[in-house]
């Protein structure tokens, strides 16, 4: 019989870590401080003690190597899970990321795969400035040849990483920051998720908040405010930002006619600017408001916490903006 | 000279013309249009890859950069497959998608022309960090030129290899210039090898004209390499005779520099030097003549992609 177990966020990626170094012996786990201090958000805590140091490598502060064998060492048929300290030092990496792991395979003709995990630290909200703090995934959901995850449930930080492994794409795991003390009860048998769809995390009928990651529980906090005032929102969680699932956002949208999305990245040239276009293009019909927006300001992310507070999505901005896309019937 | 010795030499020779007709052919091609985009000739730089390939064996991996047909051709890539490539045919080494400067042969363990400079050594390192995991005693070749030098990613990669005492052979091909940019003009510290060694490995420079000596600095660096010795670090002095590219007017390089490197020709110096009879070698331009004509027919008659098949290998296929 199996029940369910507190847990956390950052427990629940190294439950799956564990797991997957346990279950493959081609998996190992590599990047900066994953070793001996345990992960720069213990997210590995403990892992070298388990599997030593040939599975657990602690690496130079060098982003661009430390990537690029991971992808070596995916060619020549390994496992690695390669993790970056945070998405801005993944610009270090970024030639490795996207002329590497996401070309070979296409410009091989196909001889080439990369089975490559990268994980890293997204997003804002802990006063750690514009050097730690942006979300940029929305780069990365740019190129094809990647998949792009976005974990924001305990749920997906236990289940994404096995199928992500054994994906023969390089796939790239986006946690937010905010995430890690997040707790909450797992089962002990862990349901598989999947790395292909979007998942409706609350149902509702007047609006579709599109969220992942960091907002999507500002999402969730905003629905049961509007809730309040009897304006029911579905909240689709993206979780998969590379490719995107269409059918699902473009679903939900057909049954509310509105959309609100939040993202933590720029407006200009992002994710929620894809998403928008998306819903233009296959949903304009459906729709009986103009599609709205939340995303963070554009600027660099500024340390005093009130600065940062009004740089990104916030819940009343979001409930706000719901009543704007529903102010010609509610108004 | 012992007749096995002698036979070796004229093997390396016939190596060294075949690069060097293959490549004289190709700049024919790219006139005629037949060849498009960038493309990098290797006239000159033969002895290099000629001599360092004699070293690996079948199993030992390869990481080249965009100046890679003659490593193609001395890893045993078929010139009709490479030749089949630059035309951006579908029997094409990367069935087209590739071109002159991505030529790959997993199958040869050939992992491929990478046209960023200092990009392939991550990769390199990981090949080997994956064998030396599974406890395989592979080399990893890495091929880059001293444009790379300058480059982190080649700082980065020597303490990684040197760190994790990985089997890589760091083949530094130094024909002295960076595309426009002389050596001198980019480093400080223009011998090489000085520069590796600061990594703790093994590393000296190699007359890279005499084919030769090339071979003998190959096979004692993979063979410690292989013995479990860690990377090793070879400066291999060239020069290319010919322009960077098809689109490089050579504006920056002496006439008189150029002549002065020609009269080293790592060609003439081997007849030279091992007495091969004008008969012989005239056999072997024979031979190498029929071997060109039967790449650019098969080039010539090879099926284009079908555009249909564009987005092909951008994500794993499901199975059929």
């Amino acid at each position: 019989m199996s029940g369910t177990t507190k847990t956390t966020y950052r427990e629940a990626m190294r439950a799956a870590l564990r797991d997957a170094l346990t279950r493959d012996e081609r998996v190992f786990l590599m990047g900066e401080d994953v070793g001996r201090y345990g992960g720069c958000y213990a997210v590995s805590l403990g892992l070298l003690e388990e599997f030593g140091p040939e599975r657990i490598r602690d690496t130079p502060l060098s982003e661009s190597a430390f990537v690029g064998a991971g992808i070596g060492a995916a060619v020549a048929g390994l496992r690695p899970i390669v993790e970056i300290m945070t998405v801005n030092f993944s610009l270090l990496a970024l030639d490795q990321i996207m002329n590497n792991a996401a070309t070979l395979p296409h410009m091989s003709g196909g001889q080439l795969r990369v089975p490559l995990v990268i994980r890293m630290t997204t997003g804002a909200g802990r006063q750690l400035a514009a050097q730690h703090s942006h979300s940029l995934e929305g780069w990365y959901a740019h190129i094809p040849g990647l998949r792009v995850l976005a974990p924001a449930t305990l749920e997906d930080a236990r289940g994404m990483l096995a199928p992500a492994l054994e994906c023969p794409d390089p796939v790239l795991i986006f946690e937010h920051g905010a995430l890690y003390g997040v707790a909450g009860e797992l089962p002990d048998e862990p349901e598989p998720v999947d790395i292909a769809h979007a998942a409706i995390r609350r149902a509702g009928s007047d609006v579709t908040l599109v969220a992942y990651g960091g907002t999507l529980g500002k999402a969730l906090s905003a629905a049961d405010e509007l809730a309040v005032s009897g304006v029911e929102a579905e909240v689709v969680d993206l979780r998969v930002l590379r490719p995107l699932d269409d059918a699902a956002v473009v679903g939900s949208v057909r049954r509310t006619h509105r959309a609100v999305i939040v993202d933590e990245g720029w407006r200009s040239g992002s994710l929620s600017a894809e998403i928008t276009t998306r819903l233009v293009e296959q949903a304009f019909y459906d729709l009986d408001a103009p599609v709205a927006r939340v995303c963070s300001a554009e600027v660099p992310v500024p340390y005093a916490r009130h600065l940062e507070e009004a740089a990104l999505p916030q819940v009343p901005d979001v409930v706000a903006a719901v009543r704007t896309v529903l102010g010609g019937e509610d108004g | 000279m012992t007749r096995a010795k002698a036979d070796h030499r004229v093997e390396l020779l016939r190596q060294m013309l075949r690069i060097r007709r293959f490549e004289e052919k190709c700049a024919e091609l790219y006139s005629a249009a037949k060849i498009r985009g960038f493309l990098h000739l290797y006239v000159g730089e033969e002895a290099v890859a000629a001599g360092a390939f004699q070293a690996l064996t079948p199993d030992d991996n390869v990481v080249s950069t965009y100046r890679e047909h003659g490593h193609a051709l001395a890893r045993g890539i078929p010139a009709t497959a490479i030749m089949a490539e630059m035309y951006g045919r579908a029997d094409g080494c990367s069935r087209g998608r590739g071109g002159s400067m991505h030529l790959f042969d997993t199958d040869r363990r050939f992992y491929g022309g990478n046209a960023i400079v200092g990009g392939g050594l991550p990769v390199a390192v990981g090949l080997a960090l994956a064998d030396k995991l599974r406890g395989e005693h592979r080399v990893t070749a890495c091929f880059f030129g001293d444009g790379a030098v300058a480059e982190g990613e080649f700082h980065e990669c020597l303490n990684l290899a040197a760190l994790w005492s990985l089997p890589v052979l760091f083949a530094c091909e130094n024909n002295h210039y960076a595309m426009g940019t002389a050596l001198e003009g980019a480093q400080k510290e223009t011998d090489l090898a000085v520069r590796a060694s600061t990594y703790e490995m093994p590393a000296w420079p190699v007359d890279g004209m005499d084919v030769v000596a090339v071979e003998e600095a190959a096979r004692h660096a993979a063979e410690s390499v292989r013995e479990g010795g860690g990377p090793h670090f070879l400066e291999l002095r060239t020069y290319r005779f010919r322009a960077h590219s098809m689109y490089d007017p050579d504006r920056y390089r002496d006439k008189a520099e150029i002549e002065e490197w020609r009269h080293h020709d790592p060609i003439d110096a081997l007849i030279a030097a091992a007495h091969v009879p004008a008969k012989q070698i005239a056999a072997i331009e024979k031979d190498i003549a029929a071997e060109l004509d039967e790449a650019i027919a098969f080039a010539e008659a090879a099926p284009l992609e079908p555009v249909e098949e564009l987005t092909r290998f951008v994500y794993q296929e499901a199975a059929s």
